[in-house]
């Protein structure tokens, strides 16, 4: 018999560090490509997760968000203090505290913060090379020697010193407390605290005048022994190659040009390398649907056959069909976040955003709300001010997300006159960008109002962006995050608009139509709808709907919209008898659309108005089940969720109203 | 009295003597290394005067004037 073999040894390890310390760089060379977002044992929060095996047992690494401090300024921040504070914690057998060694009078702060936790731990001295470099002294001994534990000197982007970091986790052990209150009185009350460690001891001394204040000036007295007083001119030169970037980056004048410069090159690129890779995952997806109809069709009969290919094909096809889109947007955002770009645009933009009551903070949820509003909603995490990100989170379904174009792209192509207004301008391009617009003139509009409307206490709103060294991205590790991200994107939207899909399903399906002999498929098709729970519900809601010039047809569409947005085209294939295949540029469906009539009156259904006014709807409506469902959960709120949905389709009923009223006496009804 | 944080000249050197206690930012600021006694310089502001960027220790903060009015300096001859 052969002994049973030993027990692997698991241990757990979290990273803690601040933000642009190249934390995620070590933990991707700690963890190599084996990773996910989970939620971390115990509380619900998402954290990179990774797992390397090796001969001397498996370890299991987290990367927590980057943060300053354990007293949490923002919502990301947050989820450190709650992995770290809380009982949760106790499963972690080490923390690996990355300092930057370019920076570290301010990196020290956090490492006596997680001293005082009295937990295992060990330090990661990043970015040593780059400081010796420039002549800035690293103080690894006199570290280790205060803090009696092991600190190890590590290059995460080249792998050195990681196998170093990764022996030394078996030293890692608690550390008495670091640093001391200036004042005796406090210190001795201090220590005479019987806590389980000195974090718990501070909180017994709460509410003691000043006591915040005294706590950073003693940890600060601290590091400043540490360091010895740090040379001034190295730090400079550590600097220098940034700063002479920056001359220009944030130039008063080459500064906002480039910046304009690189989000127009960041949107013509989604919107012309997406737009092939969207083809051919639509084509894709219809083939799946046709294939399975014929090979399987027979055997699963008619309605779950119909089931799988509308339900489930489409809805799923209707999810991914974005991630082209999403992807690339999520790509340059990673590539820029990594070079340091996106905290100088930040600083740029902060004064225009602060005119309506948001800060630089927001500038990334609101342009990931262009490709799709739930990243930009998950997004506002890193946005400290409660209100503000409460306002970030209301205006980013207003922007213009890629699910509302294939319903613009209809609607333009089929009833837009092709006119060129002047050389290379056309009309339809115009209208297209008045959409655009329309959508960012909205969000400035609501965040302005709602900024006003409320006394705010906190005006002093800290905008505290770090604009950190500019440095050469990392493509794998660009990547990897792209796929944690896009993953992310399919598991939030990808549930919701699967479960929606299905539902709408059925509304559209029963009750089921016998077919009368003689009658074509896709006339079937209509009658089937017309009479189905959808088509009932849009003859119900016709009343509502009549006044922005719509009928009961276009109001299942608007309903099935809900779904998402772009639902919309194909359930007016449907409706129209031509195939629910129809996409935006069937020339199938534009024909229908156009010659459609009223059966009473005789006059054309889609007259200009009322493309307006479905344009104007859709400009601000919420329609997005997936978007509702994160909302609910970043503002931990259904309230809210539930409150912005109902104002905003408040907001597109009046828009629309007032386009199609007002374009009606104007003779374009 | 002291000049503000705000009223630097932009490249002039100075030493924080104190920060006015402001319930929701001076903490933050301190942690981030604003403290009194810490070296901090105005580097240069944004294209439309807000915020401003300033090195403390050569970390690099981008702070809004009107929380860099919190902050009290003297000036360091250099």
């Amino acid at each position: 018999m052969t002994p049973p073999l030993l027990a692997l040894r698991e241990r757990q390890v979290a990273l803690v560090g601040n933000p642009n310390v190249g934390k995620s760089t070590l933990f991707n060379a700690l963890t190599g490509l084996r990773q996910r977002v989970a939620n971390f044992p115990g509380v619900t929060v998402d954290v990179r997760e990774g797992s390397s095996a090796r001969p001397d047992g498996l370890l299991r690494v987290f990367d927590l968000p980057g943060t300053y401090s354990l007293r949490p300024n923002a919502a990301d921040e947050a989820i450190v203090a709650k992995v770290l504070l809380g009982p949760a914690g106790d499963s972690l057998d080490v923390l690996v505290v990355v300092l930057d060694a370019t920076n570290l009078r301010r990196n020290l702060y956090l490492l006596s913060e997680v001293v005082d936790l009295g937990r295992p731990f060990v330090v990661a001295l990043n970015m040593a090379d780059e400081a010796r470099r420039a002549g800035v002294s690293v103080p690894r001994q006199r570290l280790q020697d205060a803090l009696g534990v092991p600190v190890v000197e590590t290059v995460a982007s080249t792998g050195e010193g990681v196998e170093a970091l990764r022996a030394a986790l078996d030293g890692a052990r608690p550390a008495t407390r670091v640093w001391r209150f200036a004042d005796e009185a406090l210190e001795l009350q201090l220590s005479g605290c019987a806590a389980a460690n000195p974090w718990e001891s501070l909180r017994a001394l709460d509410g003691h005048e000043g006591l915040r204040e005294q706590e950073v000036a003693g940890r600060y007295a601290w590091i400043n022994e540490v360091l010895l007083g740090a040379d001034p001119e190295a730090l400079a030169a550590l600097r220098s190659r940034s700063e002479r970037v920056d001359r220009y980056l944030l130039h008063p004048l080459l500064g906002p040009l480039t910046f304009l410069l690189i989000m127009g090159g960041l949107f013509q690129a989604i919107f012309s390398g997406a737009g092939p890779l969207m083809d051919g995952i639509e084509a894709g997806f219809g083939w799946l649907g046709a294939a399975f109809e014929a090979n399987l069709g027979e055997a699963f009969g008619p309605l779950a056959t119909s089931l799988v290919v509308d339900g489930v094909i489409g809805g799923v096809g209707s999810v991914i069909v974005f991630l082209p889109q999403i992807l690339i947007l999520f790509f340059f955002i990673g590539l820029l976040e990594d070079t340091g770009y996106m905290s100088r645009a930040a600083f740029l933009v902060d004064r225009p955003l602060r005119a309506v009551g948001l800060s630089g903070r927001s500038f990334i949820p609101l342009l990931s709300s262009f490709a799709c509003a739930i990243p930009g909603v998950m997004a506002t995490r890193t946005i400290s001010n409660r209100f503000e990100r409460w306002l970030a989170i209301l205006v980013a379904p207003l922007m213009t997300c890629s699910a509302r174009l294939p319903v613009y792209t209809l609607l333009i192509a089929a009833f837009v006159p092709d006119r060129s207004l002047l050389p290379g301008v056309g009309l339809q391009g115009v209208v297209m960008l008045g959409l655009y617009l329309s959508g960012i003139a909205s969000a400035v509009f609501v965040a302005f109002v709602m900024s006003r409307s409320r006394k705010q206490r906190g005006r002093l709103l800290p905008l505290v962006v770090e604009l950190p060294p500019y440095r050469r991205p990392s493509l794998l590790a660009t990547l990897l995050k792209l796929r944690v991200r896009g993953g992310d994107f399919l598991k939030r939207a990808g549930t919701v608009i699967f479960v929606v899909s299905v539902v709408l399903w059925v509304l559209m399906t029963f009750p089921r139509q016998a077919k009368p002999a003689g009658m074509s498929d896709a006339e079937h098709q209509a009658l089937s709808l017309r009479e189905s729970y959808a088509g009932r519900l849009g003859h119900t809601i016709e009343p509502v709907v009549r006044p922005l010039g719509y009928d009961w047809k276009i109001g299942v569409g608007v309903i099935a919209s809900f779904a998402a947005r772009e639902v919309f085209v194909g359930t007016m294939g449907v409706i129209y008898s031509v195939g629910d295949d129809a996409d935006e540029e069937s020339m199938d469906l534009r024909q229908a659309m156009q010659n459609e009539r009223d059966p009473e009156t005789g006059r054309k259904v889609f007259s200009l108005a009322t493309v307006f006014s479905l344009l104007a709807f859709y400009v601000f409506a919420l329609q997005c089940g997936a978007t509702v469902a994160v909302v609910k959960r970043e503002a931990k709120s259904w309230a809210f969720a539930i409150g912005q949905l109902l104002a905003f389709l408040a907001l597109a009923y009046c828009a629309a109203f007032v386009v199609y009223q007002s374009m009606c006496a104007l003779g374009f009804g | 009295m002291c000049p503000s944080l705000a009223d630097l000249s932009y490249g002039v050197r100075a030493r924080v003597v104190s920060l006015t206690p402001h319930p929701s930012c001076t903490i933050s600021l301190m942690e981030l290394g604003i403290v009194p006694g810490a070296e901090v310089c105005v580097v240069r502001c944004a294209p439309l005067g807000d915020p401003l960027e300033v090195d403390v220790a050569g970390a690099r903060l981008a702070l809004r004037r009107n929380v860099a009015d919190l902050v009290q300096v003297e000036e360091l001859s250099a």
